[in-house]
């Protein structure tokens, strides 16, 4: 048989007019995936617009500006919730950035993963991460009767359970981006006589911080939304004066949500689902940073 | 004979294409040697290694000359890194690395107790097979090493050039000191990593490799280098490329590897050395003579 006729009679055998990509079994299956994707991404979708409707009438000045009123439904503000979890933020970033860091340094770079009980921390680490939030409150609960404060609600309490929620987090994505150092820059630096230390403090962490400032921003982006350890911490749903230092009772964005939601008046449901919307701006805001940061000092080695 | 030359040394990716022969290598007839290298700086004295159970080198017993360059050439596996490692202690950072027998610096044995790695590495320099700049500028690159080992420096800005000329690196950088070392090429970037060695004012300069990632033309510039070095230090380098070893050592340490009978591991050894000039035109052990022959490597 000649090289041409092999050629010819391929040519036919492969333009058959139809293709198997196309069958009705491929088709059946590629609609399930579309159906999945379009069910998962649809009722999300929905129910932030359902409630972007409901807060729609209360977009104003006074969501953010004014606290929360029971005589003046419609006018109710969210000032205190929004303060409360900004000042909760900070300290929750001020206990726990330190905190995890500092661990995780100690396990990338000066643990002897060899040993027993480093292996044990590891392995519970995953496990930290996964704990409910709520354990967390309850453990703030006792961290507080610990140490002598009896006062409830306040920003001390809450910025513990919060940042003992996101210390695994921040933990586990320090490793990371410690771990993406490559180990050529550590063995450079100790080669011309630095020590350990001076290298994980001039070299590593230097190149860890986007991966760090990105862990912790995510972090803390998980613990803005949280309300369950901070209802186990007795913060009250309605503070009617700002923030003022460690000691000073608060509330929460989301605190204040959830006691707004199960109130019976249309309009609190509405302002509610407003603020709905504003702390989800919060999040969103916080992601886009740490995209922002992620995209713009990331290395390649 | 240029054919199994080639095959012999194509693992490394620094094979000089135009180097023919051994015949063709220029071997410096001007520098006369004594046999062996009177008052060595280094000494390493039945050196063994092991990587937990794993025996890596046996009984490697060399010493190496002040102001001289030392090749240490062998096959892949043969242990000459892990000698080289053992002399500034780099093998300390390897989990389950033990160094048994002396390596001697100046007669004081580096393994003995008490001895600080740290100030060990101050004294004697290492340049990696990879180019390794640090991810900051070309002039923090080279004052990194003053600066964390304390040294007593009137000016920084002399000590960089200083550093930068030693490696003959001044003239293609003096306009972008504050610019980032990731910046320049590969052969650049590998003389930056010698003047950063250069800059803590070692005494010996380690070299595991420092070409084997660069063009020929790159490498070319490493090896002028390393020969100008050798008025001020001593030089200790680990080369895959034989030829290297015989266009810039004056003397050369041939390793190969001995699979254990029992496990079939494969430990290192010393099998032969001498001044290069003899390991090259006349070796006394045949697998010496097979392995610059390209019969066997």
């Amino acid at each position: 048989m000649s090289v041409a006729t092999t050629t010819a009679r391929d040519t036919v055998r492969i333009a058959t007019g139809k293709s198997r990509e196309r069958s009705t079994g491929s088709l059946v299956f590629l609609g399930l995936l579309w159906f999945s994707l379009f069910f998962g991404v649809m009722v999300l979708v929905v129910l932030i617009a359902d409630t972007a409707i409901a807060g729609a009438g209360r977009f104003d000045p006074a969501l953010v500006t004014r606290y929360d009123s029971t005589l003046f439904p419609e006018r109710t503000g969210f000032r205190a919730g929004i303060l409360g979890s900004l000042w909760l933020m900070l300290f929750t970033a001020l206990m726990a950035v330190p905190l995890g860091i500092a661990a995780a340094v100690y396990l990338e770079e000066f643990a002897d993963s060899r040993r027993w009980y480093n292996r044990i921390i590891e392995v519970n680490l995953q496990n930290l991460a996964a704990v409910p939030s709520i354990v967390y409150g309850l453990l703030a609960v006792a961290v507080m009767a610990l140490i002598g404060i009896e006062r409830k609600g306040i920003v001390l309490g809450g910025a513990i359970a919060l940042a003992l929620l996101i210390l695994p987090v921040i933990i586990i994505t320090t490793r990371e981006a410690v771990r993406a150092v490559p180990e050529e820059i550590r063995q450079g630096s100790l080669a011309l006589g630095a020590t350990t230390w001076q290298t994980t403090w001039r070299q590593v962490l230097p190149s860890a911080v986007p991966g760090i400032a990105t862990g912790t921003i995510l972090g803390l982006s998980r613990a803005i939304g949280e309300a369950a350890p901070l209802l186990m911490l007795g913060l009250a749903s309605s503070v009617r004066f700002d923030p003022e230092g460690l000691m000073s009772p608060i509330t929460a964005l989301p605190i204040q949500i959830y006691g707004l939601s199960s109130n019976s008046q249309e309009a609190f449901q509405d302002a509610a689902s407003a603020a709905i919307i504003v702390l989800l701006v919060m999040i969103l805001g916080m992601n886009a940073l740490a995209i922002f940061i992620r995209n713009k000092f990331q290395r390649s080695w | 004979m240029k054919e199994t030359f080639d095959m012999a040394s194509a693992t490394s990716s620094d094979t000089f294409p135009q180097m023919g022969s051994l015949s063709e290598v220029h071997i410096d007839a001007e520098r006369r040697l004594p046999e062996s290298p009177v008052n060595p700086v280094m000494e390493a004295r039945d050196l063994n290694v092991f990587y937990g159970d794993f025996h890596a080198v046996h009984d490697v017993n060399l010493s190496y000359g002040r102001h001289e360059i030392t090749a240490m050439i062998g096959p892949s596996g043969c242990g000459k890194s892990t000698v080289l490692r053992c002399l500034n202690r780099m093998n300390d950072l390897v989990t389950g690395a033990r160094v048994e027998g002396e390596v001697l610096y100046h007669g004081q044995d580096i393994y003995q107790k008490g001895v600080d790695p740290i100030a060990v590495r101050t004294h004697i320099g290492m340049v990696f097979q990879k180019p390794n700049p640090f991810p900051k500028s070309i002039y923090d690159n080279i004052a990194y090493g003053p600066r964390v080992t304390g040294m007593k420096v009137d000016n920084m800005d002399d000590l960089v050039e200083e550093a930068l000329r030693g490696a003959a690196l001044w003239d293609e950088v003096k306009d972008k000191l504050k610019q980032s070392a990731y910046g320049l090429s590969g052969g650049q970037q590998q003389r930056l990593c010698i003047a950063r060695t250069i800059a803590t004012k070692p005494d010996v300069i380690l070299m595991d490799e420092p070409c084997s990632a660069l063009d020929p033309i790159a490498t070319a510039r490493v090896e002028d280098l390393m020969l100008e070095l050798r008025n001020q230090y001593t030089i200790i380098v680990v080369t895959h490329n034989m030829q290297q070893a015989a266009r810039v050592s004056d003397r050369t340490a041939f390793f190969t590897a001995r699979p254990d009978e029992t496990t079939g591991n494969r430990t290192g050894l010393l099998v032969e050395f001498d001044l290069t000039s003899t390991i090259f035109s006349n070796p006394h052990d045949k697998r010496t003579e097979d392995y610059i022959s390209g019969r066997f490597g």
